[in-house]
């Protein structure tokens, strides 16, 4: 941190800021004090940071090219000629793999954070706000997607738009806003008869403004707990997708698909399929526990 | 009486559901890229030709008019031909459909019998190393893909220990001895006296069953758990104690009766949720259910089957749901 005045954290931590954006870094600070006493989910931070690092430097960091074949090295085990984590049935290195594969991992979750929580947001505090037959509607439509198991209809879907990682990224989002709505909904319901957004209506501030400016900025918090709680559902549905051969397709190193492909060989060379299944099962796990640990440091409701 | 007095208002709401339903089938079978029309008369059929096909698929037809046939059609079981095995999609799902029954109930019975004991637990020893086992188990379950869990357990227990049978419902030699009256091959074989044939389909469907039941035993471990921890604070636990009501008594007979109304739900839900995790399990298991009929479809591009178990999985979930529901109000007269 700039501040480094001697007095920065008891500037962080006073009962009286000097400014607003002192009081803003403040209850963040304070945030981050009781985050870091959770052990478990500072855990998860800590992989998750790394899984974006290594997506990051993945050319740095990969030992080998992820998609050359070699094939007088296929299904080498684990640690043997420089292969740490061995090699597949083409010869490539599954280590490299799983270290690009991070990318595609990524770039699927935060895709599809992007695509959803927004439609919810925009759904929820919409149906909040303006109640009424606008708030049925809505709601009803919320509750027909929430009827299905969200992976049967992104397969639905899936098997319309074509397999693919585009497909998938928007089968999954169109399966995954209507939790959202809801709470963006819920939260919409206890602040739209607040005295403040009283005070923007007779300020002349019209619907659309109300909405994105006063109401939408109070759903964050919550919004944000949910959608770090559901990145481990995304990576397990995307996951599922490609195994079954339908989200990434080969030679992409998605994991999902990498476990599919190894499937044949588990019973002579175990670790084609398991390694990048565990990998899958690290990243979710850690967005587990990071959304747990966010959840009582944002949401002291949801605390159980 | 006011149950009755609501009940159409309820109906109209699962009926409005399931039309929804429909509304969002019908809209993917829309949106797919692939012109019906063309798949009926090839890409070279001449123009009068390829619109009389058009004028007879009804695809002239405004939309609202088309969506009306197809609901028309659904509801009475035509989901249409199946392109794969090339007949009626209805009856391709009623032959593949107790075999997912069978797994998802020896999955929900597994999730029962250890789920409940372990929330329990949990709840009684708050905080305490079985509270923590019970914690870790459903943060696992929360994040392990069950694909993966599948085949590691195929690694461990059928190609290592060898305690459990392979892939597939039934041993090639057992095939065919037993005539399918309910489909449940368990059943069947149990009727037919056949045990030889019974002990082989209960050693497929143990590692399966087991690897789904997991999912249901995080979840109704962790519900139990949270339910029974809101039981053991109110008054009445405090008063049966004073009393000198032993604490295996008030845990078991006093707490559990009030656990045990929205536990019914939890199981209800539970159960709706394994097929999902069904279709997954399925193709690691090479399990000859409706999650495999549905992949097996999707790969093959075959879209009437694909929309109709669709149709039947999202069918299913509300009906479970609505039943779950109804059980509630029934159980709890608070409901009422």
């Amino acid at each position: 941190m700039s501040e480094a005045a001697p007095s920065w954290r008891d500037r962080l931590l006073s009962d009286a800021p000097r400014s607003r954006r002192e009081a803003k870094l403040g209850q963040l600070y304070r945030g981050w004090l009781q985050f870091r006493r959770n052990r478990l989910a500072l855990l998860g931070l800590v992989i998750v940071v790394a899984l974006v690092l290594v997506a990051a430097f993945a050319p740095w960091i990969a030992t080998h090219h992820p998609y050359e074949q070699n094939l007088a090295q296929r299904l080498l085990p684990p640690g043997s000629q420089g292969h740490w984590l061995g090699t597949d049935e083409f010869g490539r290195d599954i280590f490299s793999r799983i270290v690009y594969g991070a990318r595609i991992t990524l770039y699927i979750v935060v895709l599809v954070a992007l695509i959803a929580a927004p439609i919810g947001l925009l759904v929820g505090t919409a149906a909040g706000y303006l109640g009424g037959w606008v708030d049925a509607v809505l709601m009803r439509i919320t509750d027909v997607f929430l009827a299905f198991p969200s992976l049967i209809l992104a397969l639905a879907f899936v098997a319309a738009l074509g397999p693919g990682i585009e497909n998938a990224v928007i089968a999954i989002a169109l399966t995954s806003w209507p939790p959202y709505a809801r709470i963006a909904r819920a939260e919409t319901l206890t602040i739209r008869n607040s005295d403040y957004i009283a005070a923007a209506r007779l300020q002349g501030a019209g619907t659309g403004r109300i909405l994105a400016r006063h109401v939408m900025p109070l759903c964050l918090s919550s919004l944000t707990v949910r959608v770090t709680l559901d990145m481990a559902g995304i990576i397990l549905t995307a996951a599922g997708l490609g195994f079954l051969g339908l989200g990434a397709q080969p030679p992409l190193a998605e994991w999902g698909a990498m476990v599919s492909s190894g499937r044949r060989y588990i019973l002579d060379q175990w670790w084609v399929a398991t390694i990048p299944g565990l990998a899958i099962f690290v990243v979710s796990l850690a967005f587990n526990l990071l959304g747990d640990g966010l959840r009582d440091v944002m949401d002291p409701r949801g605390k159980k | 009486m006011t149950a009755l007095r609501r009940a159409p208002g309820f109906l109209l709401q699962v009926g409005l559901t399931l039309l929804g339903l429909l509304a969002v089938t019908f809209f993917i079978g829309r949106v797919v890229p692939i012109d019906p029309v063309l798949a009926v008369v090839g890409d070279q059929a001449p123009r009068d030709v390829y619109e009389a096909v058009r004028i007879e698929l009804g695809l002239d037809q405004p939309l609202w008019w088309q969506f009306w046939v197809y609901v028309q059609k659904m509801v009475t079981g035509d989901f249409g031909m199946s392109l794969v095995t090339n007949r009626p999609v209805i009856e391709d799902i009623a032959r593949v459909f107790p075999a997912t029954l069978e797994l998802a109930t020896f999955a929900t019975i597994i999730g029962v019998a250890l789920g409940v004991p372990m929330g329990i637990a949990g709840a009684v020893w708050q905080d305490r190393w079985p509270d923590q086992i019970v914690r870790v188990v459903g943060l696992v379950g929360y994040s392990v893909p069950i694909f993966w869990l599948g085949i590691v357990g195929l690694l461990v227990f059928y190609g290592i220990l060898g305690w459990v049978q392979g892939p597939g419902r039934l041993g090639v030699f057992f095939e065919d001895i037993v005539q399918p009256v309910t489909g449940v091959l368990l059943v069947d074989a149990a009727v037919a006296g056949e045990w030889e044939v019974f002990w082989n389909a209960f050693g497929h469907v143990v590692l399966p069953s087991a690897v789904l039941g997991y999912f249901s035993v995080a979840y109704i471990a962790r519900m139990t758990r949270s339910f029974m921890l809101e039981q053991l604070t109110q008054e009445y636990v405090v008063t049966a104690r004073a009393k000198g009501v032993s604490e295996a008594r008030i845990v078991w007979v006093h707490a559990l009766r009030n656990v045990s109304v929205p536990l019914v739900t939890v199981i209800a839900l539970s159960y709706a949720r394994l097929l999902e995790g069904a279709v997954l399990t399925e193709t690691v298991f090479a399990w000859p259910g409706l999650g495999r009929y549905l992949t097996t479809a999707l790969l093959a591009a075959d879209m009437n089957a694909v929309l109709g178990a669709t149709v039947v999985v999202g069918a299913v979930f509300v009906g479970v749901n609505l039943l779950s529901d109804l059980l509630y109000r029934l159980l709890d007269p608070r409901a009422k």
